[in-house]
């Protein structure tokens, strides 16, 4: 908006807050306990247009924050290098629907592949549309056998609201619990 | 006595260099460049077409206008300004990707992006992947009665349409109600159980925008303008977008 000098009357804000700051205020009442026995281990992926391109690193802590109150705080492992320094997944920019540039669009995203596969987790969450399905595409290309996830799908998990109908993301261990 | 000068061929001529400095704010710092390489070193892109993004910085400095912009290069950078991040200088190399894109005629740039952008241009909702308001509006309150009528505990759910005064107006990717509806499903309830004051709008309800994949200008503003009206002319204190 700002380059097409418009001066809108709203604000632009980003659900990843709000989760957090519901969490907090007690409105979306989550827990880890469902994944105390389990121990279900979990990465983040960093957006690069919500971290570094637009809000920085306190909207990375507000993701973590509420990766951490659902998934519960030592099952959650980081990757490195993350948060405004993490690597782009390769999906961004129009990369994905860039038709011809399949296979350099694979080898861009390795890099982000190796990075997941150091971090042991098999869920990588991936709050972005593009680094959702790239991510996808990195471990069916790669043979990760990891998991892509959106948020919301783990946030109605932990609240015990997740249909049945919800979990096409999900591994085998997570397609019928709390049902 | 030292070899007499060497006489470049060309005569000066105003460069794709100087071009991109002349729109960028602080002329895109351009002009900094250590050479150091910490763009490249750190960038996924780094190696692809035999390109990275200092090389395509010096490239352009030295005037090879013609290798810079055609090279397929400028549709493998991502746009994720990790490279001016770790730039001392701050130079925006992703700008200036971004202009050589602006080069390529219609018909030679990515025939995904412009389709996507062309639908966008079609649609009441800017939707890349075609869908029309009167779908969306279809396909969410048919998903809405069945998880309505599934699970008790959500009977009372509600997913406004063109709420006018709601706090939020939210967006949604095309690709849930095009090809996975239900995963619109956990969203609306956490909605749901935080009691957000929210609503979609049937006008510029689609989240993507690939025109400025495309460096489509035109379709770009074009698409921002429509939806920050859809926006306002619902009187919403935000625009949420879902990630």
């Amino acid at each position: 908006m700002q380059k097409f000098k418009i001066e809108p009357k709203f604000r632009l804000e980003s659900l990843i807050k709000y989760y957090a700051q519901w969490i907090r205020e007690g409105k979306l009442k989550v827990n880890s306990d469902w994944n105390k026995d389990l121990k279900i281990k979990f990465t983040v992926q960093d957006p690069c247009q919500l971290v570094r391109k637009s809000l920085g690193d306190p909207i990375a802590e507000d993701l973590r924050f509420a990766v951490k109150a659902v998934v519960g705080e030592e099952n959650f492992v980081e990757m490195y290098p993350n948060r405004s320094n993490n690597f782009c997944c390769g999906g961004g920019g129009g990369f994905l629907q860039a038709t011809g540039y399949q296979d350099a669009r694979r080898k861009y995203g390795k890099i982000k592949f190796d990075q997941i596969m150091k971090t042991g987790a098999p869920y990588c969450i991936t709050p972005c549309h593009n680094c959702h399905s790239q991510i996808h595409d990195l471990s069916d290309y790669y043979e990760g056998g990891y998991h892509s996830v959106h948020l919301w799908t783990l946030i109605c998990l932990s609240l015990g609201v997740l249909g049945e109908n919800e979990r096409v993301y999900l591994g085998p261990e997570l397609a019928e619990l709390g049902l | 006595m030292a070899d007499a000068a060497i006489k470049l061929g060309t005569e000066p001529k105003t460069t794709f260099f100087d071009k991109v400095k002349g729109l960028l704010p602080e002329e895109g710092h351009l002009n900094l460049c250590l050479t150091c390489g910490a763009c490249s070193s750190g960038c996924p892109a780094t190696g692809l077409e035999d390109m990275d993004p200092r090389k395509f910085l010096r490239m352009a400095a030295l005037g090879l206008d013609e290798e810079v912009t055609k090279s397929p290069w400028v549709w493998m950078c991502t746009q994720c300004r990790r490279c001016v991040y770790a730039c001392p200088m701050s130079i925006d190399i992703p700008q200036m990707v971004f202009q050589a894109r602006k080069t390529w005629p219609k018909d030679k740039k990515p025939q995904g992006i412009m389709g996507s952008c062309e639908q966008a241009l079609r649609t009441e909702g800017n939707s890349a992947m075609g869908a029309s308001s009167e779908d969306f509006k279809f396909v969410v309150e048919d998903v809405l009665e069945e998880v309505r009528e599934a699970d008790p505990r959500f009977k009372d759910m509600q997913v406004p349409i063109n709420k006018k005064g709601a706090e939020f107006v939210l967006n949604q990717n095309s690709r849930e109600p095009v090809t996975e509806p239900d995963e619109m499903v956990p969203l609306w309830k956490i909605l749901h159980l935080a009691g957000a004051d929210w609503t979609y709008s049937t006008a510029g309800w689609a989240a993507e925008n690939y025109c400025m994949f495309g460096a489509e200008e035109e379709g770009w503003e074009q698409i921002v303008r429509h939806k920050v009206k859809a926006v306002e002319d619902l009187e919403a204190k935000a625009w949420l977008n879902t990630e």
